[in-house]
């Protein structure tokens, strides 16, 4: 258990970090706060999939100087992923953001109860 | 190969491509060249349905760019995909043709292209989800899915939907946040992306008996995170400000398609990439099964107490999503061909209720409480009409498609071998009970005269056919598409068995 541990101690800091943000996101009655869960929930994945590409002892996945041994070489397909998550997570993020600044302007709050409280005494 | 065997890749492209040249269109443009592409996809889906229907081949895989398979993506087509890809296009169509009016009004002139644009957009990811053999390809287009249907939400400028679309996206985002780390934990145990290459490496991790708890922790965050997106009780906070204040086309797009796609990806992992033995050997889908009955009685419930009709409907998506999650959670064939029936039943009647219902509030001044829509349906008969075909095939009335599902669901549970089978049919009497006394309490109401004093003091006008041609037709095809799932279902659902045979 102990070893297995250290061996895989950025898996665990990972899920980690998942929980946290996947906690935050869920909780938070802050917009601001919950974003920034889902930052941290998006960036645990992140890492999870590094740690999971990477190969102790070998280079990042760009030919330099000729070597052409796929043994010289880390995987290359989870850092694509990594890629495509990142922009799939800034594009979620800026709107997320983007609606929250309408939100503030109308009701000049972040907290999503309130907007909803304010919302329902809007209808009567 | 066939060149009608290129329809997947051109059909996606086809919508994508007319969501980039959208935004360039001024808004009248834009909406023409929506229904057009809308019309070729339907068509071009037709005769993809036609094709694989009648020939042999069961199933093929597209590999886009010749790629060959580990590093290739592809794509996989079968008679189910084609079929649904297919109703998609004709549910979307009808939704957009039958909100349109409401849309002119509620949508400022400069926004109405991008609406189309997001329309566009959802109609290609929907489509990507049903073809894709790619799980990461599968997340990415989740996602353009949520951005685009949180769109749809927001784009009638009000409180009530930014609010709305902002609760969508948290949830949604929860949902897609475990999918993604399912899918990161599924390719680390099997290192592939592509469904067919994880299927052949989970057979072999479940022969060998090794790793078996972080393929139940996988197989259990992918299933809960879809469950979250397609709005499984209890992460149904969102939908009714989503459904309900959101303009009709929208929701109606988002309760019957939007949710429809996550259902359909689901089914695929659980056949094509999980294998539904191992699926149904794991407990995961008996908590489907719990959760999708307490949303059969819970949304019900809450329908009863809602006094806004375009919330009652909502609230009724949530019972019928449950009744989906039911099917899935019996673990026989059976429950999913009742599950994938009333994916499409209640794709078809929940987007009419919806239409129709605007109709009827627009003929009682804008007003969506029950107290005013007293003889609504006199006033407009046309979405008279609608609804009440609508709110019959939900409760389950014969030659309707409500009543089919229904009974399927019935017959899968009868034949169960397990401690499943009470409660199944119980809820399931209990939830048709509850069905009724809402559906039947706002149809009575709608059929309900009023004194034309009355009328006349609040100012309702009635509107005729000839005043909204575009609705009504709108109006008479769903009828007509219910019909035929109503009353032509047995060839449907042995389409639907052949497909699901395919999958595996």
């Amino acid at each position: 258990m102990g070893v297995n541990l250290v061996q895989n101690i950025g898996e665990a800091v990972a899920m980690i970090l998942f929980g946290i943000g996947f906690a935050n996101l869920f909780f938070q009655k802050n917009l601001i706060k919950k974003i920034i869960g889902f930052n941290i929930m998006d960036t645990a994945i992140f890492l999870f999939l590094a740690e999971k590409g990477y190969i102790a002892g070998r280079m990042a996945p760009i030919v330099v100087d000729g070597i052409q041994d796929v043994e010289a070489y880390i995987n290359p397909i989870p850092s694509g992923l990594v890629l495509t998550g990142i922009v799939v997570s800034v594009s979620v993020s800026a709107l997320m953001l983007s609606l929250t600044i309408r939100l503030y302007h109308r009701y000049h709050t972040l907290d999503l109860d309130e907007i909803s409280a304010k919302l329902r005494k809007e209808e009567m | 190969m066939a060149f009608v065997q290129n329809v997947p890749f051109f059909s996606i492209m086809l919508s994508m491509f007319s969501g980039i040249v959208s935004s360039i269109l001024p808004g009248k443009w834009a909406r023409r060249l929506n229904t057009f592409m809308i019309i070729v996809v339907a068509a071009l889906s037709a005769w993809l349905f036609a094709f694989m229907a009648t020939s042999d081949i069961g199933s093929y895989t597209y590999a886009m760019g010749h790629f060959p398979a580990p590093i290739g993506n592809e794509l996989r087509a079968g008679v189910l995909e084609a079929g649904t890809a297919l109703f998609f296009c004709i549910i979307m169509l009808l939704s957009l043709w039958g909100g349109r009016e409401k849309q002119i009004l509620e949508i400022t002139e400069r926004q109405q292209n991008l609406y189309y644009i997001l329309c566009n957009l959802l109609l290609s990811s929907l489509l990507a989800l049903i073809y894709t053999n790619d799980l990461f390809t599968a997340y990415v287009f989740i996602e353009i899915n949520t951005i685009a249907a949180g769109g749809l939400i927001m784009v009638r400028q009000n409180g009530h939907c930014i609010e709305a679309t902002i609760r969508y996206m948290i949830m949604s985002l929860l949902g897609s946040g475990l999918l993604l780390m399912g899918i990161c934990m599924l390719y680390d145990l099997t290192g592939h992306l592509l469904m067919s290459n994880i299927k052949e490496q989970v057979d072999i991790i479940m022969a060998a008996g090794t790793y078996r708890i972080p393929m139940l922790i996988t197989i259990g965050i992918m299933t809960v995170g879809l469950a979250i997106k397609s709005a499984l009780f209890p992460f149904h906070s969102w939908v009714p400000d989503a459904y309900g204040y959101s303009t009709v086309s929208s929701g109606a797009i988002l309760s019957s398609l939007v949710s429809k796609g996550y259902i359909f990806l689901l089914i695929k992992i659980f056949y094509r990439v999980i294998g539904f033995d191992t699926i149904a050997g794991s407990h995961i889908l008996n908590i489907l099964f719990i959760f999708g009955l307490c949303g059969m009685i819970f949304g019900s419930v809450s329908a009863i107490g809602e006094n806004d009709i375009r919330r009652m409907i909502a609230f009724s998506s949530v019972a019928q999503i449950g009744y989906i999650y039911m099917g899935l959670g019996l673990g026989t064939e059976m429950g999913v061909i009742a599950a994938v029936f009333h994916l499409l039943s209640h794709g078809a009647t929940k987007s009419l209720l919806f239409v129709s219902a605007v109709g009827l509030t627009d003929a009682s001044g804008g007003s969506r409480h029950f107290t005013d829509l007293t003889g609504a349906a006199f006033r407009n008969k046309t979405a008279g009409v609608g609804f009440l075909v609508g709110s019959f095939s939900m409760v389950g009335i014969p030659v309707f498609a409500g009543f089919v599902s229904k009974l399927l669901f019935a017959e899968a549970a009868v034949l169960l071998p397990n401690w499943k089978m009470f409660p199944t049919l119980i809820v399931l009497a209990v939830s048709t009970v509850l069905n009724a006394i809402y559906f039947l309490k706002t149809v009575i109401r709608i059929y309900t005269p009023v004194k034309p004093e009355v009328l006349a003091e609040k100012g309702f006008e009635c509107k005729h056919f000839k005043q909204q041609v575009l609705f009504g037709v709108t109006i008479v095809l769903f009828i007509i598409v219910n019909l035929i799932l109503g009353m032509k279902s047995q060839p449907i659902i042995e389409l639907i068995e052949q497909g699901l045979h395919n999958f595996m």
